[in-house]
């Protein structure tokens, strides 16, 4: 029977503090916490963590490898479904997932499997030069992956681990994709951890080349009829930005929250003295957008010392940001205008934004997706003066792969078109990740990319 | 890591650099640009591609110092390397998928503007090349702001314009053009016009009231330069458009080149503000 303590509590930054900074909010467990949180897992038979977990991570053993002080056989567990647990316990939503069919949840507080998930992940981190470089015989296969995000990383290490030479290539100059343009330093620290996990695919004799943009670069055919791959995975992510189609939105200071994050994360410009490349906030930046991107994008704005505001068309119970997000933009001093709607965007005589329109929403009945949709309140106009506004409403698929490879189905909403094992229409082309789904989170594009993996490895066997 | 094969300066702060990029070079269309990175810490920054040897393996760029990264960039020699060399980019020139039959009977008039000129060089090339002679109207400030005429010549018939007269034609680009058009009563099929944003407005006015379909090429501001960022678009017959992933060239009449030249300064004071000191302050807006 377990114990009865409380969910020991993770420790974090001062919100006053960290709301001035880009170093990580959460500090995460140490052993003496890692250890006495673990043991609060039932270890339950029929463990609804597991089913609920994407990748289904055996959660119950490697929680109890833990409270046994076995960090290597805790990391083994996870890593035969994750590749990716220092990512994913940072930034996986848990409480949807995991720690949300957590039986200890009903009555109190469910086990911190994310937190406890980051300690080991971060453990095996530190603890990478110990282990032996890994002999894996190569099968005299070549397997191409675009991309290196997470679905990209995950395929790519997968297919390594049984023997492929895998290639990624990256438009970008930085590896890492979304984990490093998109998702701040303060939440996933760049160089301590997600340039340490993509160290540890390389281990495994993955090749990576940037500045190759496929689709332009080179396609996808000259990678299968020209280079002699056997196999081409596409991980190319997410793409175009969107925006809402209101008057004034290429204003002076209107961007796409991809714009501003990539600005932020992967130029660095949240640090003058190393980068070359500009960001402008203003005094206020209102971000539109309940999403955890929106919130990256607020959280940043206030770092980078902007009066920071999110304006999001429906009520706090349907913001799609995880919980933990919402939770620190606000102790971090951001406004939350809910049920708001933006219907224009002001300008000055040069072109530049000076405020922004809204007006007042109301939830209706449920939708087909089970969301009350916002309506208007008639005669509910007002205005939210700024500097700068930031579009964070998703994105829509970039045609450039689609569009340069025969044979490649897209759907109706432009992604690539492919089954649960991201087996596509093209023979030898597999996809996984942002570029099917449209955006999604992590640690999905992560299961899509082992999928993927899979799929390879059956389809070259069976050509044999 | 991206060697600079060869430097050469064309004019007062113009440079011309050839990159060893074998990728690039056998995959660049006319048309096409690339995303640049001078070094860690440096902006990404979209160049035109000037010319590209794919048996070389190498592309050629023309950069004029304007700001704190084409300085960076200009101040490298042979030898150098450029961090990030990203490319080719954008949609190739539409003369590239015609069928050679219809290519062969179009006539067309180039209008290159400054180091705009760099660009246009491998359209009138690869047009050359495919049997298609073209008129190129090619202006600059001063006959010592002029690139390449020799080059241009051989593919093509140049006509230059200055603006006081060192050269050609006295006057605006538009002048030249309407000597040609008004008074020896030529006729184009097509205008590709490619210089500064104002130039190819004026370009696109003056056309415009001939009914002369007019093609510009477009250089927005951009990040990552793959259709991620949307800090590119610009407004096309009322839609907005991506101009690294819809364009960079564009039907110039439908074109808000207000809209563009606006969006195209949103960070020019925080550039200011980087450059410790400003030695060149250049009113257009160079490729």
């Amino acid at each position: 029977m377990a114990n009865k303590i409380p969910r020991v509590p993770v420790r974090e930054q001062d919100p006053l503090v960290r709301a001035t900074n880009f170093d990580e909010v959460c500090y995460g467990y140490n052993w003496e916490e890692a250890s006495l949180e673990a043991t609060r897992c039932l270890n339950c038979k029929n463990p609804r963590c597991v089913a609920a977990c994407p990748v289904n991570i055996n959660i119950p053993e490697f929680i109890h490898h833990i409270t046994e002080g076995d960090l290597r056989a805790a990391a083994d567990t996870i890593h035969k479904d994750s590749s990716l647990p220092s990512i994913c316990g940072r930034v996986c939503p848990q409480e949807s997932q995991c720690e949300g069919s957590c039986v200890l949840g009903i009555k109190g507080e469910p086990v911190a499997i994310g937190k406890l998930e980051r300690f080991v992940g971060d453990w095996a981190l530190e603890h990478a030069d110990e282990e032996d470089a890994p002999h894996i015989e190569p099968n005299g296969h070549r397997v191409a992956v675009v991309g290196s995000g997470p679905a990209g990383l995950a395929c790519a290490s997968d297919l390594a681990k049984l023997g492929y030479q895998v290639d990624v290539f990256e438009a970008l100059h930085k590896l890492g994709g979304v984990l490093v343009y998109g998702i701040p330093e303060f939440r996933l620290p760049k160089e301590r951890v997600v340039a340490r996990e993509i160290e540890a695919v390389k281990r495994l004799g993955v090749k990576f080349e940037n500045d190759v943009i496929i689709g332009r670069t080179m396609t996808i055919d000259s990678l299968l009829d020209e280079e002699g791959y056997d196999a081409v995975f596409v991980g190319s992510g997410a793409g175009l930005p969107r925006f809402m189609g209101i008057e004034g939105e290429n204003l002076n200071g209107v961007l796409s929250a991809n714009e501003f994050l990539t600005r932020v994360n992967l130029m660095g410009a949240w640090n003058p003295e190393k980068s070359d490349t500009p960001v402008y906030v203003g005094r206020k930046v209102v971000v539109v957008g309940g999403g955890n991107v929106a919130m990256d994008a607020v959280r940043t704005a206030k770092r980078l010392g902007a009066e920071a505001v999110i304006v999001y068309r429906r009520g706090e119970a349907e913001l799609p940001a995880r919980k933990e997000e919402v939770h620190h933009a606000k102790e971090e001093g951001i406004v939350f205008r809910m049920l708001t709607n933006p219907t224009r965007i002001l300008g000055n005589e040069n072109g530049w934004v000076t405020g922004i329109n809204c007006v007042e929403m109301e939830l209706g009945e449920p939708d087909a997706s089970g969301r009350r949709s916002p309506q208007e309140k008639a005669g509910s106009d007002f205005t939210i003066d700024c500097d700068v506004v930031i579009m964070a409403l998703g994105t829509s698929p970039n045609p450039l792969i689609a569009s340069t490879t025969d044979g490649l189905n897209i759907n109706r909403r432009g992604c690539i078109e492919a089954n649960d094992m991201g087996v596509t229409s093209r023979e030898g082309v597999f996809a996984g990740g942002d570029a099917v789904t449209g955006a999604a989170t992590v640690i999905l594009a992560m299961g899509a990319g082992r999928k993927g993996a899979k799929a390879i490895d059956e389809y070259i066997k069976s050509k044999r | 890591m991206f060697k600079i094969v060869e430097k050469r300066k064309l004019a007062e702060n113009i440079y011309e650099m050839k990159i060893a990029a074998e990728r690039v070079a056998r995959a660049a269309q006319p048309g096409q640009f690339v995303i640049v990175r001078v070094n860690e810490g440096g902006e990404r920054i979209p160049l035109t591609i000037a010319d590209y040897d794919a048996e070389a393996g190498t592309v050629t760029i023309v950069t004029q110092t304007i700001g704190l990264s084409t300085r960076k960039i200009c101040a490298l020699e042979a030898g150098d390397a450029l961090a990030d060399f990203a490319g080719p980019l954008g949609r190739p020139s539409e003369f590239v998928h015609m069928p050679l039959e219809e290519l062969k009977s179009r006539k067309y008039l180039f209008v290159a503007g400054g180091v705009g000129t760099a660009p246009v060089y491998p359209q009138v090339k690869w047009l050359h090349e495919h049997g298609v002679q073209c008129d190129v109207i090619i202006g600059a400030k001063s006959k010592g702001m002029l690139i390449y005429i020799d080059e241009m010549s051989k593919v093509g018939n140049v006509h230059i314009a200055t603006d006081d007269g060192t050269e050609g034609y006295k006057g605006m680009v538009t002048g030249l053009m309407k000597e040609l058009v008004e008074v020896e009563k030529r006729s184009y099929d097509e205008c590709v016009c490619i210089g500064p944003m104002i130039m190819m407005k004026f370009v696109c006015l003056t056309t415009k009231t001939w009914g002369l379909q007019t093609t510009v090429s477009l250089n927005a501001l951009m990040v990552d330069g793959t259709g991620m960022c949307g800090a590119c678009r610009v407004s096309v017959g009322g839609k907005t458009l991506f101009t690294c992933v819809d364009g960079p060239e564009f039907d110039g009449h439908q074109v808000d080149f207000d809209e563009a030249m606006r969006r195209q300064s949103m960070y020019r004071n925080q550039e200011k503000s980087a450059e410790s000191k400003p030695e060149h302050q250049c009113n257009c807006y160079g490729k």
